[in-house]
């Protein structure tokens, strides 16, 4: 079944190419994109079904040499932390896409250079998942810098420029600094079997025997890149500039795929590779994670963007997930493993719902709405929805992770989970303020009332706006969305089934045993 | 007259391998041939036949070159000839190689009539600049042909030069390769103040380089009693000499060569230099002479002085950082595209000097920075080409405000130019990446780990003003009057496309000249 990957890395790329040919008719574009990202998925599903939990570390593995002299392969396979990722990735996409069916493009752009260039994104962010080999990992970590980099900068809002740059800046700096330690980790390997490698399971069994000094600073250099991709505060300055002046289907994937890159690296690269290194630095990473949770919760609350509220929302999320990551216990590992897919889909819907209103008022300023649920009950409820579940409603599928890395992290780490249980209440304030602030109450906001119809509306307190509810376009793309937010809350299992094992993998390679209290809770 | 011929018998004549330095024979003897042509044929047939001249060296050059390298009889570790003054290994074959090449492009763009009509040399050299005659001439179509035997005789010298195998053949490589390049630089057909400044500057201050080395060569010199690269190491090895002559010496010497290198902080002509010489020459020293900048600084620091690189590798490590930091950081503050690269290829000369002193363990060192100036040249070759092309009424559009928008009227110039600034960048997929690569993994494994820190931190912000010249094509809206691109002719292209194809190709399958640049030492 090497075969479904195989074609997974290939399809988009052969999309794009299709697409880069149709920059004239944006309609047939649209539709070819669509078709292409339509095949992705089903490869997505079948991958999934051609993985065996329980069976190898890395499955549907396959390769070819690159670059002899170096030991550098062409190498890809999936473990079931992978697997999610991918197949969110292959989810997210077509809706991205539908989503942005009608969106205006800056002149002079055109649909097809615009979905080329997500499709390439897609491909690239796919063989980041599913590369093994470390060398290919930084190739590739870099090179989907590239399309994001274009995708910004050319269809994004008036501070594009500065955010692309800004974006790329961070993120090449950080992949740089993680070369030096790739390079630091082929010297070893070089040293210990004679001939230098990149190939991730043959480091892991140099690297991780390596004395606590060399492993830190060659984890420090993995971790910057890392904690710069996730993005952990202090490294996140980038993600609200980048999210905010983004289009909105480039917004879903910056938030909602790249940065699972940084915590996927964290449990691919930094905890098997440097298992020492990971549990003497723990408390740094679990101070910068609960620092995440608590600064990205607060400064949610007081955004006036809808856009950087996004961001900031994320930026609390990626501070649970690190806390899962960094406690070492199997509960929340795989807690922060379903949060990585759970914030794709809840967030990712959050950012379409809110695009659909940016779509309709023109305008990112939460203070431009108010009221919006009299005009737009079925955009209200969709906003409701996406909100709960980011805020982790139980019965939500955000709640499942939310609550295992919370009682996984309880355990070994009792200081800083309580202290990220307060992210949840500040998750509850910040999601329903802002529900409260632009869907009741009466009808308000210069976005809403701008449209607002037939002649001397000014003044009347009765206005009428032209602002419509969901059409059938924007109902296709979120309904599925809903369906796996509430199958998910009701029904984890199958996820955690496939990520679980990988997880104890993970783990064990650490050289980590769950307390005996988490064994018992199982 | 007895006595003399007594005398001259007992002169032993020096053994020649012809097939070894046949490449540095054709190019000189063609140089040679190429400046009578200039005296004998009539104006308007000196363009063509110099070019064809130019061209078929080049290729010829390079064949004698592959058939002396994959021949049987070719010793594998080198041979020394002309009395030991010049030494044929498998590191010199590289740089030949790469330096031919190199020329070949470069000669293509010197070559273009059509990008600038009439070509990018002024007429008549000898027109002072601003006067009546010289408005007359800048109408004109012709150019100053001997553009063409200079650079044959600049490409001779710096073949000699990475081969020397002593001081003294090294200075005088370095004078050849030196002299027709001050006078290139002058030779531009537009803006020719500034041209001449251009090479007046880099002839006093090259002057005064070369004033070092000659020094230092002599303070060596007075510490080995030989100007052989070999007997200076042999010297260094004893313990009974002064070390102040030998690091004397060595200091004034590496200041001769790093400034040939434009390595920072001995790097104040390289941006006034590149600005003002025609492109197609700035193209040329740019990827050239930093390839034999380099091959010589190579050589001398491997076979003269590599048992005592414990004393002057920490004075070198400071070196490779001033250059890096002044590379990358005033390359943000400049608003002239060739000021830029050039400030790109002094940050560029900062990582190819962590090469050049990654000496330990096992010399991959050596390897790796000849890997870098064969993928660095051909990008800049490239770049420059490209350079040429944005133009506007007074000639090339230099600053940077002028490309603003560039991708909307010429996407695939824009594009071309994108690839190539990610690749000196060094972004995965050019063969930018490759070559900081190598040089960083040869670093780490000399121990050198701090530096290269220092150099993916300089990277980083180096990438900067790359990245601005992306933005500014990319995401600005054009300049209402902003400049156009020409339609290169076939010479142009064929440069551009040979560079770029180059930079992708060494991006994605470097495993050839990796193994090719690996293959042998240096003779010592």
């Amino acid at each position: 079944m090497t075969w479904v990957l195989i074609a997974l890395l290939v399809v988009p790329l052969v999309g794009a190419l299709v697409v880069s040919f149709l920059r004239k008719d944006d309609t047939k574009a649209k539709l070819v994109a669509l078709a292409f990202s339509v095949v992705e998925l089903v490869l997505g599903v079948l991958l999934w079904t051609a993985y065996k939990p329980g069976g190898d570390r890395i499955q549907l593995a396959f390769g070819v040499d690159w670059i002899p002299a170096f030991g550098v392969r062409l190498s890809f396979g999936i473990d079931g932390i992978a697997l999610v990722m991918i197949a969110v990735i292959a989810l997210l996409i077509p809706l991205v896409i539908g989503a942005g069916w009608t969106e205006k493009l800056p002149a002079g752009r055109s649909q097809g250079g615009y979905l080329a260039l997500i499709l390439v994104q897609e491909a690239v962010t796919v063989a980041v998942f599913a590369a093994t080999d470390v060398f290919l990992f930084y190739v590739l970590f870099e090179v989907m810098l590239i399309p994001m980099y274009f995708l910004i900068g050319g269809y994004g809002g008036a501070r594009r420029q500065y955010a692309a740059v800004k974006f790329f800046l961070y993120s090449f700096l950080g992949g740089l600094i993680m070369l030096a330690s790739a390079i630091g980790a082929y010297a070893m390997a070089s040293d210990e079997l004679g001939k230098g490698t990149f190939d991730w399971a043959t480091l892991v069994t140099v690297v991780r025997d390596a004395d606590p000094t060399t492993q830190t600073w060659l984890f420090l250099g993995f971790f910057l890149a890392f904690a710069i991709k996730a993005p952990l505060v202090p490294f996140h300055t980038w993600l609200p500039d980048a999210a905010a002046e983004a289009p909105i289907g480039v917004t879903v994937i910056v938030v909602g795929i790249l940065d699972k890159v940084g915590t996927f690296g964290m449990l691919r690269y930094l905890l098997p590779m440097f298992p020492t290194a990971s549990k003497n630095l723990a408390p740094l990473v679990l101070v910068l994670a609960v620092v995440g949770v608590l600064y990205g919760s607060l400064l949610a609350t007081g955004q006036r963007d809808m856009k950087r509220f996004l961001a900031y929302v994320s930026i609390a999320h990626f501070g649970f997930i690190a806390l899962g990551i960094f406690s070492f216990t199997s509960q929340a590992g795989v807690g922060s493993v379903s949060y990585m897919l759970n914030h794709s889909i809840s967030t990712g819907m959050l950012i379409l719902v809110i695009g659909m209103v940016i779509a309709r008022g023109g305008s990112s300023q939460i203070s431009d709405y108010g009221g919006m649920s009299k005009v737009a009950p079925l955009l209200a409820g969709m906003l409701l929805i996406s909100g709960l579940t980011t805020l982790s409603l139980p019965g939500t599928n955000s709640f499942v992770s939310e609550f295992l890395v919370l009682i996984g992290s309880f355990p070994t780490q009792p200081v800083y989970t309580i202290l990220a249980t307060v992210g949840m209440v500040l998750a509850a304030l910040y999601v329903l303020w802002l529900y409260q602030r632009m869907m009741t109450g009466p009808l308000r906001g210069d976005a809403l009332l701008a449209a607002a119809s037939g002649p001397g509306a000014v003044g009347d307190p009765e206005r009428k706006t032209t602002i419509g509810d969901l059409n059938k376009r924007e109902i296709a793309v979120l309904a599925p969305l809903v369906v796996i937010v509430l199958a998910l809350g009701f029904f984890p299992q199958p996820v955690l089934d496939v990520i679980t094992p990988s997880v104890g993998a993970t783990l064990t390679e650490v050289g980590v045993t769950d307390p005996v209290s988490v064994q018992e809770g199982k | 007259m007895n006595l003399l011929v007594a005398q001259a018998q007992q002169i032993e004549a020096p053994e020649i391998d012809y097939g070894a330095i046949a490449p540095v024979l054709i190019v000189l003897g063609a140089a040679c041939i190429s400046v009578l042509l200039e005296a004998l044929l009539p104006k308007h047939q000196r363009w063509a036949v110099q070019l064809v001249l130019s061209l078929l060296t080049l290729v010829g050059a390079t064949g004698a070159l592959i058939l002396y390298a994959t021949s049987e009889r070719r010793p594998a570790q080198g041979v020394a000839t002309l009395a030991g003054a010049i030494a044929v290994d498998s590191p010199s074959l590289f740089l030949w190689a790469t330096l031919l090449v190199l020329a070949f492009g470069s000669v293509l763009l010197i070559a273009d009539r059509s990008v600038e009509p009439g070509g990018v040399f002024v007429a008549q050299a000898a027109i002072r600049p601003g006067t009546v005659q010289d408005r007359a001439q800048a109408t004109k179509t012709g150019m100053q042909t001997e553009v063409f035997p200079l650079t044959l005789f600049a490409l001779g010298g710096m073949m000699t030069f990475v081969a020397s195998n002593d001081l003294l053949t090294m200075f005088i490589a370095l004078e050849v390769l030196s002299l027709p390049l001050y006078l290139l630089c002058g030779l531009a057909r537009r803006r020719r103040l500034l041209s001449q400044e251009a090479a007046v500057k880099y002839f006093l201050l090259g002057a005064f380089a070369s004033a070092f080395f000659l020094y230092g060569v002599a303070l060596l010199y007075g510490y080995a009693g030989s100007v052989k690269l070999s007997s200076i190491a042999a010297a260094a090895a004893g313990t009974d000499r002064s070390d102040t002559l030998l690091f004397a010496g060595f200091g004034l010497l590496v200041v001769g060569l790093l400034f040939k290198a434009a390595v920072g902080p001995f790097h104040a002509w390289t941006p006034d230099v590149y600005q003002g010489a025609p492109t197609p020459v700035t193209a040329f020293m740019a990827a050239c002479t930093k390839v034999a900048a380099f091959g010589g600084i190579l050589r001398v620091l491997t076979v003269a002085f590599e048992n005592t690189q414990w004393e002057w590798r920490g004075v070198l490590y400071g070196v490779a950082v001033v250059s890096m930091v002044i590379g990358a950081v005033l390359g943000l503050t400049q608003t002239d595209v060739k000021r830029m690269i050039a400030y790109s290829s002094v940050a560029h000369a900062g990582f190819l000097l962590i090469g050049s002193i990654a000496l330990v363990p096992n010399g991959t060192g050596v390897s790796a920075t000849m890997f870098y100036l064969l993928a660095y040249g051909f990008t800049t070759i490239a770049a420059f080409g490209i350079v040429s092309l944005v133009r506007n009424s007074d000639g090339e559009a230099t600053h940077l405000s002028q490309w603003a928008g560039l991708a909307k009227r010429s996407p695939i110039v824009a594009g071309v130019f994108t690839f190539l600034l990610l690749a000196l960048a060094g972004i995965p997929l050019t063969s930018g990446f490759i070559g900081k690569f190598v040089v960083f993994s040869a670093a780490i494994e000399a121990g050198l780990t701090p530096l290269v820190v220092i150099a993916l931190v300089a990277s980083a912000v180096a990438a900067f003003f790359y990245l601005r010249v992306i933005v500014l094509m990319y995401f600005s809206d054009p300049a209402p009057d902003g400049p156009t691109v020409s339609v290169p002719g076939a010479f142009t292209t064929i440069a551009i496309t040979l560079g770029a194809v180059v930079t992708l190709v060494l991006g994605l399958w470097p495993t050839f000249v990796l193994d090719w640049a690996g293959t042998g030492t240096f003779l010592s």
